[in-house]
């Protein structure tokens, strides 16, 4: 620690800290802009200078680290004359057009000019005009305007972890741009928006929506991935207008995803459903809500009479709230049905029954950033779970060695240590193989489930790596979770970890992953799985929040099942064609913006919010319908007066993080010879397909990671099939097939194909995980 | 001339590898500037697929190429003439007849700064301090060649000689 | 040939011969390599090396003229991979001295370097290369290949159990590289834009690492120091101001071109020894370091000796050494105009101030030049000049207003004229024939 004073206030601070970040912890503001505090340090803009005790010349407060002693001054006549000397050479070329800026009201550069109000410019010459960029749909720009700070370029490099931006050119002409004829095509792009201090950088699809300052504010926690990012949700007349982070170093720091930036434009989307609807004599009606309620539960009610509570499933969304849930499975079980689940795009349940506990993150997020050794095992980690992909890119820099597991060597942006890339039925063996390597370096009895294996130098390379730390994870991604032999990975990854003495995270597919569990949303022991449930078709369904033929692990099964059932009562904020073919009633709902709700993130943290805005026409939050449901059937205990009833009850109280969680597992069966042959089909569910609120996202489904899928392939692969990249191939599973344009995609292993889920165009496919027959079209 | 700009001759990737050696081994970036020189030389100019295809071979984000392309003088993101002339006007230069000689140059040549001969042969370029002021005026011919003394005598036989 | 005359020969001994002796065997007939030998052979302790070296009070050629031992004793010690790099960027407008070393001596700096290398415990270097000087940085990769056949590069280097190696980096077109954390950006493959201070090179230089950096001349001067001892050399010029030192004399002389003369030189000698006033006109104003110093006006510079202090008493600085005659035929508003120009395009665009401020001194500069001059400006010139400087992450912002200052100070009434008659006070036709371009019967 060092003393040093500041305006004559004398602190503590650790050694190293620089001086801005000394009167951060004063409270005293020293004027910024290039600086910022997850960023290296540029000190380019030279507007933190100040003065220092013996220094003769002004120094910059973001990069000069503090002595013992040092007396600084920030707001002398030296300070504030080199202040405004900047000021003003900072304005000297800017357009000065705040009228017309979308960054007016929110901007640095507007602000401190205002405080520094004297030094109105004598620049009389020409002023610098710098052409615009396009950075694609997500980030709108005014170059003009730029003061070359560098944080965006910094950003770029160092968070999202590939230089998209750069300043080019030198002197008065530099330019921030990307490489010609690219865009900014990060799934952290949004974050350069708010990092840029001057209206250069703005959003593409807010751009002159609004006056920031008539906008409302909310609190809120993202609806999509399970990170449980919190936000700052901007309304203007009940119109979700903008969403920002809101810093939370536990969390998401101060960055989010795109994804949950820009979804926010399906909520004012045309296919909002905003009245109840029955379909009558085969015709769609738009009703009261009594009379769709009424409907529903006499059909609900009629079944359970005729069919038993088992005739009856329920498909509850993993983005539904812990409140939803919760009343959904009470309500299913109300009715007699224990067809209750939320893990709609899993395919392995051999592990129910067998897990200690609810399956979460396993420590904290925070500490994944403490890790020092890492395995990452099936997961499309950067784009399922950018920010959890940010930490560990920052812990490797610092020399955490990470290595990965996978079927798809997409490329994480992270320097990798080691990496076993295999089709999806050789994932258990080669993780068996690491495990065994594992077990033997530590001396400790390899199971016989292992004896067999040969272990590959690579999985000897991992093990050794997991071996040498002192703080081991191994994570589970969603590809992991999803796959047929679920419960050997999760096994794996225990005996792993726990021979290590290290951790087992389950990185949670969706904002309550960890809340479906919470709040029972599983079936019970006589119950059927999201899985049985669609393969042995029931007379009616309960519908929560979910498009089953997008979000369920074969969409096919999804769409025939339901179009099978007697009834489908669907709680949506959303129709679609597909709704109005399956289901009977359409009930509108609100999506997280209208509802106050909670998500139980991956580490599980409860995170409760309110509705940023008033429901939209007459939907009305799920809770609520939910309730009058529960009351409708007669049922007891849906008394609620708020969703903060719901919460307590489902929680039995109001904990931070909740309480049962476990990712202990016994007595899999372990069976790790590879069961597939053939072309496997590798599936991933691109980040803005996810969930029906971020496939309504206009701007998002523009953007690169929004590409139709097609079917990727290795070199090899395509060599085999005689195709050229670009022309048609007939994919085809299980008696259905598809025609997709191929796609070369080298980070594939052999004997597979990568085609995405989670879109209209490869729904026919069927399951995520399938053998595959691949000609050419 | 190689005119597949996103392919560099096999030549071109051996003389890269030479100058990736004179740096440690996880440095290669550091052959950047020798690399765009190389690929300048052998297409001419610095396309942009020029510049990805030598930030790809050298591990880089191609902006980081592009950046260092756009920074240093003597890249051309342009085509250039055949003989392209940079033309020392520096003040020491000057006080001995740079900018005279610029300007007999371009009388001579019938272009301006930053322009090229109709029939593609010679562009002309304002250059800084080459670090040969004694010799002045100063003039260098495609980034490689100096020639010094240049008064009327001697720029008359160079344009003579390039061909 | 660009030596023409020398009082004191150390460095430009091996010129002579100018494009004919610069070779290995030549270099080892003068003795070359032979201080290398003796500090191997001898394994002559560090401290006792730049010991030596501090005698010498040899002070950086680079313009800054640190002193030279000094800066090798802050390498620490005992950091595992440590470099020295050689700046041989050379864009200093005026300055053309680095060029010839490496034309007609490069096994000097070779040796300079090597020996370098061994004082502070690095087993690599660099040699970045002006980008325009392509012949020379393809003569000193010659010279490479020369010394590390002979062995005076690699590993193990004469037996003595030390390896270092050295390699050239060629520049590409920016002056900005010139400055060291500049140049050592450039190394890594980056923009050479200058790195902020603390920390120094000595602590996080080239690849992070401790790195020594110094000038070609500086690393030239090593051998003869170790070859005549410390003392000696301090004794060849005046205290505090050691040795010979290069100036290249550029503008209006006769015999424009380098000359070493012992520190201390009457600035007048020099202007002799480059054979005086071209045409024999009168002398106006003379820049003493490079384009960056200050200009000092005739009778200033005429009392002025050739070294760090002498130059710094009059007001100037002795910079890399480049001497820029100007006679009566000079606008001093065109002069300026054109170096204002210089730092406008040569600003590497990070700080604020500079990226700014080069622009708007340049633009208002042209103005005054281009009879659009107000009254106004020299208060406006001189207040961005002030608000550039000492705010900056490197020294360009400061060297960009150094002359903007000095021109104004030395001849504000000539700029006032400007402004007030919308012309310059020297006859266009007097300037155009200053230049010598035009002979009689040319154009
Ligand atoms: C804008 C600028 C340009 C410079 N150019 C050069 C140069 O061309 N050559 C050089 O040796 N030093 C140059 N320097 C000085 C170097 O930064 C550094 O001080 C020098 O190389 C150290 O070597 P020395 O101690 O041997 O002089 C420059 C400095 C600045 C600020
Ligand atoms: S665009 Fe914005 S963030 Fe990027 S450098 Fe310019 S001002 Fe800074
Ligand atoms: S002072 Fe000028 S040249 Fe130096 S770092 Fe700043 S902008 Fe670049
Ligand atoms: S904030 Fe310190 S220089 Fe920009
Ligand atoms: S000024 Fe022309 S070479 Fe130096």
């Amino acid at each position: 620690m060092v003393e040093i004073e500041i305006d004559g206030k004398t602190l503590q601070v650790e050694d190293g800290s620089t001086v801005i970040e000394a009167a951060h912890k004063l409270g005293t503001y020293i004027p910024h802009f290039c600086y910022h505090k997850k960023l290296s340090i540029a000190a380019n803009c030279r507007m933190c200078l100040v003065q220092v005790e013996k220094a003769p010349k002004p120094m910059p407060a973001c990069a000069t680290i503090v002595t013992n002693g040092m007396k600084v001054f920030t707001h002398s006549d030296l300070a504030i004359k080199a202040q405004k000397a900047v000021m003003e050479f900072l304005l000297i070329n800017h357009p000065l057009d705040c009228p017309i800026c979308d960054q007016g009201g929110e901007c640095q550069l507007q602000d401190l000019a205002v405080g520094y109000g004297d030094s109105a410019s004598k620049y009389e010459e020409e002023k610098r005009v710098v052409p615009d960029k396009d950075l694609g749909p997500l980030v709108s720009t005014d170059m003009t305007r730029c003061i070359n700070c560098t944080r965006c370029i910094r950003f770029t490099a160092e968070i999202a972890g590939f230089m998209e931006l750069g300043q080019s050119y030198r002197g008065e002409r530099a330019e921030v741009m990307p490489f010609i004829g690219k865009t900014v095509d990060t799934e952290l792009s949004g974050n350069i928006i708010d990092l840029c201090p001057v209206g250069a950088l703005t959003s593409k699809p807010f751009r002159f929506a609004a006056r920031t300052w008539e906008l409302s504010r909310r609190k809120s926690v993202s609806p999509h991935d399970a990170l449980g990012s919190n936000l700052i949700v901007q309304t203007k007349h009940d119109r979700v207008m903008r969403v920002l982070p809101l810093e939370n170093e536990d969390i998401n720091e101060c960055w989010i995803s795109d994804k949950d930036r820009f979804s926010y434009q399906g909520l004012n989307g045309a296919d909002r459903l905003t009245k109840p609807m029955v379909k009558q004599g085969g015709e769609w009606k738009e009703v009261d809500w009594n009379v769709a309620l009424d409907y529903a539960a006499h059909a609900l009610r009629d079944v359970a009479k005729n069919h038993g509570g088992s005739a009856i499933g329920g498909l509850l969304s993993p983005h539904a709230t812990l409140e939803e849930m919760f009343l959904a499975q009470k309500l299913l079980r109300g009715l007699g049905s224990e067809n209750i689940d939320f893990r709609l795009r899993h395919t392995d349940f051999s592990g129910d029954g067998k897990r200690v506990g609810i399956p979460s993150l396993g420590m904290k997020i925070a500490d994944i950033s403490r890790l020092d050794r890492v395995l990452v095992v099936g997961s499309f980690l950067r784009k399922d779970h950018p920010l959890i992909a940010q930490r560990l890119r920052q812990s490797a820099k610092k020399g955490a060695e990470v290595s990965v597991l996978h079927s798809a060597d997409d490329d994480l942006l992270i320097k990798l240590k080691a990496c076993v890339f295999a089709a999806p039925s050789q994932l258990p063996a080669q993780f068996g193989q690491v495990a065994k390597a594992v077990c033997t370096i530590k001396s400790v009895a390899v199971p016989h489930f292992l004896g067999e294996l040969v272990v590959s130098p690579e999985a000897q390379t991992i093990a050794e790596s997991l071996v040498s730390g002192s703080n081991v994870g191994v994570l589970l991604g969603n590809f992991a979770q999803q796959h047929p032999q679920a419960a050997m990975l999760h096994a794996l990854g225990r005996l792993v970890s726990k021979t290590l003495g290290g951790r087992l995270g389950f990185l949670g597919e969706a904002a309550n992953s960890v809340g479906g569990y919470v709040a029972g949303a599983i079936p019970g022991t006589t119950g059927l799985n999201a899985a049985a449930m669609l393969a042995d078709s029931r007379q009616a369904y309960v519908v929560l929040g979910a498009e089953p033929e997008l979000d369920c692990a074969n969409g096919a099964q999804a769409l025939a099942a339901l179009a099978k059932a007697a009834v489908t009562v669907v709680l949506t904020p959303f129709k679609s064609q597909a709704m109005l073919d399956y289901a009977a009633v359409l009930l509108p709902t609100t999506p997280f913006s209208e509802t106050s709700g909670t998500f139980v993130n991956t580490e599980g943290r409860a995170q409760s919010f309110y509705a940023a805005a008033k429901p939209l026409g007459d939907a009305r939050p799920a809770w609520k319908v939910l309730r009058v449901l529960g009351n409708l059937l007669d049922q007891s205990g849906f008394d609620y007066n708020s969703s903060e009833d719901v919460r307590t009850e489902a929680l039995g109280g109001n904990p931070e993080f909740v309480a049962g969680l476990d990712n202990a597992v016994d007595g899999v069966v372990m069976k790790l010879a590879p069961t597939a042959s053939g072309i496997e089909r590798v599936s991933d569910v691109p980040i803005h397909f996810a969930d029906p609120l971020v496939r309504r996202s206009l701007a998002l489904q523009m953007a690169a990671d929004s590409a139709a899928p097609a079917a990727r392939m290795s070199a090899a692969m395509l060599a085999k099939l005689g195709v050229a990249a670009g022309a048609d191939v007939r994919v085809g599973a299980g008696g259905t097939a598809i025609v997709l344009p191929a796609q070369l995609d080298a980070g594939l292993p052999d004997g597979t194909v990568r085609i995405a889920a989670a879109h209209a165009s490869t729904v026919a496919l069927g399951p995520l995980f399938a053998n595959l027959t691949v000609e050419k079209a | 001339m190689n005119n597949d700009y996103e392919k560099l001759s096999p030549e071109a990737l051996r003389r890269i590898d030479r100058e990736v050696a004179k740096y440690p081994a996880d440095q290669t970036q550091s052959a950047v500037m020798a690399a765009l020189v190389i690929a300048q030389d052998e297409k001419g100019w610095l396309p942009k697929e020029t510049i990805a295809a030598v930030a790809n071979y050298l591990g880089m984000a191609p902006m980081a190429a592009y950046e260092v392309a756009s920074f240093y003088n003597m890249y051309d993101l342009h085509p250039v003439g055949k003989y392209k002339i940079t033309v020392c006007t520096n003040l020491p230069c000057a006080l001995s007849g740079g900018v005279h000689a610029a300007d007999y140059v371009k009388t001579k040549l019938g272009i301006d700064f930053n322009e090229t001969t109709a029939d593609g042969k010679f562009t002309l370029k304002e250059g800084e301090c080459m670090g040969a002021c004694g010799d002045a005026p100063v003039m260098l011919v495609n980034n490689k060649r100096m020639c010094s003394f240049m008064l009327p005598d001697e720029i008359d036989k160079l344009l003579a000689e390039c061909k | 040939m660009a030596l023409i005359d020398t009082i004191n020969p150390l460095l430009t001994t091996g010129w002579a011969k100018g494009d004919a002796g610069w070779s290995l065997k030549d270099y080892e007939a003068r003795g070359g390599y032979k201080q290398l030998r003796r500090v191997l052979e001898s394994r002559m302790s560090q401290d006792d090396l730049i010991a030596e070296v501090k005698k010498s009070v040899l002070r950086g050629r680079g313009g800054a003229g640190f002193p030279t031992g000094l800066k090798w004793s802050f390498m620490p010690k005992a950091a595992p991979v440590k470099y020295v790099v050689c700046n041989t960027d050379e864009g200093e407008p005026g300055t053309f001295k680095d060029r010839d070393l490496m034309r007609f001596d490069p096994h000097s700096v070779i040796e300079g370097m090597i020996i370098a290398g061994y004082a502070v415990g690095a087993k690599a270097g660099y040699n970045y290369i002006h980008g325009e000087i392509f012949e020379a940085y393809q003569r000193f990769e010659e010279a490479l290949d020369q010394a590390r056949a002979a062995g005076y590069l690699g590993d193990n280097i004469l037996g003595s159990g030390f390896s270092f190696d050295l390699f050239a980096h060629h520049g590409w077109g920016a002056y900005i590289c010139g400055e060291e954390t500049g140049l050592l950006e450039s190394i890594e493959g980056k923009k050479g834009q200058p790195r902020y201070k603390p920390p120094f090179p000595a602590n996080f230089g080239l690849y992070g690492k401790p790195t020594t950096i110094n000038n070609t001349e500086t690393f030239a001067a090593i051998p003869f120091i170790l070859g005549m001892g410390g003392e000696a050399y301090l004794n060849l010029g005046k205290p505090n101001n050691g040795g010979t030192k290069l100036f290249s004399v550029s503008g209006h002389v006769n015999r424009p071109g380098n000359f070493e003369v012992p520190m201390g030189t009457p600035f007048a000698k020099l202007l002799e020894m480059a054979g005086g006033m071209r045409g024999g006109r009168k002398l106006k104003a003379v820049i003493p370091g490079g384009s960056s110093a200050p200009v000092l006006p005739a009778n200033v510079i005429m009392d002025c000796t050739m070294d760090y202090d002498s130059i710094a008493k009059a007001g100037s600085m002795l910079g890399s050494g480049a001497v820029i005659v100007m006679d009566e035929t000079v606008c001093m508003v065109k002069a300026l105009e054109r170096l204002s120009y210089f730092y406008y395009e040569e600003s590497c665009g990070q700080c604020t101030p500079c990226r700014e401020g080069s622009g708007w001194l340049y633009r208002v500069v042209h103005r005054i030049e281009h009879g659009e001059g107000r009254p106004e400006d020299l208060d406006l010139l001189n207040r961005v000049t002030d608000n550039m400087m000492g705010k900056t992450i490197c020294a360009l912002a400061d060297a960009a207003a150094f002359p903007v200052r000095s021109f104004i100070k030395h001849f504000q009434s000539e700029f006032e004229y400007h402004i007030e008659n919308k012309k310059c006070l020297v006859d266009p036709e007097v300037q155009r024939m200053g230049s010598g371009f035009f002979k009689a019967g040319n154009v």
